[in-house]
């Protein structure tokens, strides 16, 4: 037993290292298109994103960002046609690498993150998201994500899970479109409060979290086949680290102890999910198109099929979003002992 | 000129600076100390932001290390200092550079000059403490501590289990009761001068140098020798999370804080803009004057603590999820199972939503969809009905609508024909309260116009499945409450155990049962049983019927139970 336990643990380190030299080898498929980092202060908060013809949603996106405190954004862009990229060479706070490169064979950017959390993220506090997921914490209306990353110093917490929450609006997409600069959570404003089905995965001690719209209304036959919503999206980043699979989980495996085993709650917070406006069909069918995402795009070909005959993931369970407050109530997000 | 601040401070040294300002310019003096390991260059500034103020002190550096001498060591000498230079002192205030008044200064004073003599320090005997970390009481003082607890964790454990094994034990200098406490205290110069200039000292501090967290137990230890008048109680709004890491105040906090009434509070973020600038303005003297009293924001921490070690009973979620066993209660809340019943009972769902005023479910594990009450394709939550979903994690499944429907009770169908797998969770769940008619799965059977070898073996099938989930609600570790009847014996007195499960599941409406379920017609039901025995299986958990003839209540009318007033 014990033995099997060193092997595993060495082969997860390997693992790890192939991570690392593997994001390294993909570093040169990056070419900065404009590149602020020396800007960066001595204690940032940065972000890291990958995107691809996002243009729509940047605007807000990088206000969100901004006013909870972020100081600089790292964006990988890989190949947008929409002027993605240079709106963001624009902006004084973001630093923009350009890349025509596979998506499928960048671990779906993952690769190209790492190799940027390794070279700018080191010691510091790090969100690594998509631009349709907006991170709520706990207090997030009335204390800054500094307030947040002091406390888990103090605490010496290094990673904070934040669940994918889907948010979709009522009623076809297609007739709320969605406007520049507008919080897409007025559109979207509706979730699934508690069809989550959460098991644990050993070999990384992490949790699978699956279920919410998407199951419900797409994979209700092969609920496995269901998209992962647990997430660790912000850490305080050591070069040793590796993403293994999108921000689901992390290697060393210590990271992925988010949760409490013994009965008692952790911090954690949300990621609300912006993916279901009427830019989602439109994506949808590109994606397919590309076959560049994850499992052969079964997520983007289930959402087609489903699209088609079933428009609206809203029933009359579904929850209205209103605050954090309210995600900690329904049990889907926690304080923990943060008061 | 009565009162003077000792303040000890390590970063943020900007707030440190507002703050002792805020406390020099209204004419009390301050001696800083500033952490050894702090950058030269912070120290520079601090100093140079505090020059023109000619009644601030800078005490000689010491490193601060959690849990060791140097704190107390820091404490001791800026003590002296500021009772050497500034003669009229009386109370000295121990407090941090996070620290923040929450109350005029003035306000303090006068609290001060009406108890001239009295001593605010917390200081409990050892053995009355129950919030100490590590466990360790009152062997902090009675062993060694060489190594740091911080970073060499696994030396500092071994050499304390070391200790512990050889029975090492320091002897206590004479007269010295230990006494714990918080660390912020406020002493009169009688006092502290006693404790400094005494004549034990050297002893003393040779002894707490090896004591563990002295600072929490040097002058609280010390200050029952010679301070006649102690009140144990610090000044100082501090609270401890179960970490033993001090709570931190931010903007959101502002309302609370006022209303607490205390005169300084520790620790505040240092970016709390909104807390510094409304307490360190001119008019916060405009502010209803009280006994301290922190009640509000005790209770506040002390949910967090409990929401952090405890957290809510039946919920399962990124941030908690138990392990086995330790899930301090497996589901949200009370719910009921039967079996059996709606296969007795033609009507039995609408009969128990309306005696019992509960939400009556059908077949939740059933294997073509989920039964949810009034044929729902979606529920609370947004559960779906799809079974491949349900048995993708039957136990989510269960916790979720548990935990989805908190505060209206759930009841369910269970059967053999059922997915078994939820079987063993819910037979270990104390909320669980489970009630099996066994045998009636043959009911249905009964009725069907199948073939009767099919009706044989699916018979011989479903026992099978009722008899494995029988021995595992026999097993010593069920937390269920289980009641068990077969049915022949249900079929002869009904109301007794549905009054039993009704009045468990709405005890307050103590109420008989007026209206009653409408039994299955059972006529030749015997005989059924028979001809499976005749074809070669044993039907072993019906019970008792006789195969020729009906049971005595199966009279020439459709059966109804009797009521018994």
């Amino acid at each position: 037993m014990v033995a099997l336990g060193v092997i595993e643990s060495y082969r997860l380190r390997w693992r790890r290292k192939r991570l690392l030299a593997r994001a390294l080898w993909r570093r040169r498929e990056l070419r900065p298109l404009s590149n602020r980092t020396a800007a960066i202060g001595t204690e940032p908060i940065l972000l890291f994103a990958t995107l691809r013809n996002e243009r729509v949603r940047l605007p807000y996106f990088l206000k969100y960002y901004r006013d909870l405190g972020v100081e600089h954004f790292l964006m990988v862009d890989n190949g947008s046609t929409d002027g993605s990229a240079e709106y963001l060479a624009q902006q004084p706070d973001v630093s923009v690498w350009s890349t025509q490169a596979s998506y499928k064979r960048s671990r779906f950017g993952m690769d190209w993150i790492m190799a940027l959390l390794r070279r700018y993220g080191h010691g510091h506090w790090c969100v690594v998201v998509d631009v349709d997921e907006f991170l709520i914490y706990p207090f997030c209306e009335t204390r800054p994500l500094r307030a947040l990353t002091d406390w888990l110093d103090a605490s010496q917490i290094r990673a904070f899970s934040a669940m994918l929450l889907d948010m979709y609006p009522k009623g076809p997409a297609e007739d709320q479109p969605y406007r520049e600069g507008q919080n897409p959570f007025e559109i979207a404003q509706w979730f699934d409060s508690g069809n989550y089905a959460i098991s644990r995965n050993w070999a990384y001690g992490n949790l699978w979290i699956q279920g919410g719209p998407r199951t419900r209304a797409f994979f209700p036959d092969r609920p496995k086949a269901a998209p992962a919503l647990n997430k660790v999206p912000l850490i305080r980043w050591h070069r040793s680290y590796a993403y293994v699979s999108s921000t689901h989980m992390l290697l060393p495996r210590g990271l992925n102890l988010v949760f409490d085993e013994w009965g008692g709650e952790k911090a954690s917070g949300c990621l609300l999910h912006a993916k279901f406006l009427d830019t989602f069909a439109a994506k949808a069918s590109e994606e397919m198109a590309r076959g560049q995402h994850y499992a052969e795009s079964r997520e983007y070909k289930a959402y087609l099929d489903g699209l088609r005959d079933q428009p609206d993931f809203w029933c009359k369970w579904s929850e209205k979003y209103i605050n954090w407050r309210q995600l900690e109530i329904l049990g889907l997000m926690s304080k923990g002992n943060w008061a | 000129m009565s009162l003077g601040f000792v303040m000890l401070c390590h970063t943020a040294l900007d707030r440190a600076a507002q703050i002792a300002r805020y406390w020099a310019t209204r004419d009390c003096p301050v001696v800083i100390h500033v952490d050894k390991r702090t950058p030269g260059a912070q120290v520079d500034q601090l100093r140079k932001d505090l020059a023109d103020l000619d009644n601030i002190r800078f005490s000689p550096r010491h490193a601060c290390e959690w849990g060791t001498w140097g704190i107390v060591a820091a404490t001791q000498e800026a003590a002296q200092l500021l009772l050497r230079d500034f003669a009229q002192v009386r109370h000295v205030f121990l407090a941090s550079g996070s620290c923040l008044p929450l109350r005029p200064v003035e306000e303090l004073r006068a609290y001060l000059d009406a108890r001239p003599r009295t001593d605010f320090i917390e200081s409990v005997t050892t053995s009355d403490v129950g919030w100490t970390i590590g466990g360790l009481n009152t062997e902090r003082f009675t062993l060694r501590f060489p190594f740091s607890w911080r970073k060499h964790r696994g030396l500092f454990d071994t050499y304390v289990a070391l200790q512990r094994r050889l029975g090492v034990r320091r002897k206590l200098p004479s007269g010295l009761v230990p006494h714990l406490g918080s660390q912020w205290w406020c002493l009169t110069r009688q006092t502290l001068t006693a404790i400094l200039e005494g004549p034990d000292r050297e002893e003393q501090d040779r002894f707490f140098r090896k004591v563990w967290i002295p600072d929490e137990s040097y002058f609280q230890s010390l200050v029952r020798m010679v301070s006649t008048n102690v009140e144990s109680r610090s000044l100082t709004l501090s609270k401890f999370d179960y970490q033993g890491k001090p709570h931190v105040f931010y903007d959101d906090h502002l309302q609370l804080l006022r209303r607490s009434d205390c005169f300084v509070a520790r620790k505040i973020w240092p970016r709390a803009e909104k807390l510094y600038a409304s307490f360190l303005s001119p008019d916060a003297a405009s502010q209803p004057r009280a006994e301290p009293n922190p009640g509000k924001i005790d209770r506040l921490f002390a949910k967090a603590i409990e929401r952090r070690t405890a957290g809510r009973a039946g919920l399962y979620m990124q941030s908690r999820f138990p392990n086995r066993d330790w899930e301090q209660g497996r589901t949200a809340a009370p719910y009921s199972v039967f079996e059996g019943f709606a296969e007795l009972f033609e009507n039995f769902d609408t009969w128990l939503t309306k005696v019992a005023g509960t939400r009556v479910h059908g077949h939740l594990f059933a294997p073509d969809r989920v039964h949810f009450a009034g044929g729902a394709d979606v529920y609370n939550g947004a559960l779906s009905d799809s079974a491949a979903m349900r048995d993708y994690n039957p136990r989510s499944f269960l916790t979720n609508l548990i935990w989805n429907t908190r505060g209206e009770r759930q009841c369910f169908q269970f059967g053999p024909s059922d997915n078994q797998k939820p079987v063993e969770f819910i037979a270990g769940d104390p909320n669980a309260q489970i009630s099996i008619i066994t045998g009636a799965f043959a009911i249905p059977l009964f009725q069907s116009n199948r073939n009767f070898s099919e009706i044989r073996a699916e018979a011989a099938r479903l026992q099978k499945i009722e008899s494995d989930f029988l021995h595992t609600l026999r097993s010593s570790w069920v937390k269920a409450r289980v009641r068990v009847w077969n049915l022949a014996e249900f079929v002869e007195s009904p109301m007794e155990p549905l009054q039993t499960i009704v009045d468990e599941i709405s005890p307050r409406s103590l109420r008989r049962l007026t209206e009653v379920p409408r039994l299955a017609d059972l006529t030749g039901f015997g005989q059924f049983l028979q001809n499976l025995r005749n074809q070669g299986m044993q039907p072993v958990l019906m019970g008792d019927f006789p195969a020729g003839q009906d049971l005595p209540t199966q009279g020439g009318r459709r059966a109804r139970p009797y009521l018994v007033q």
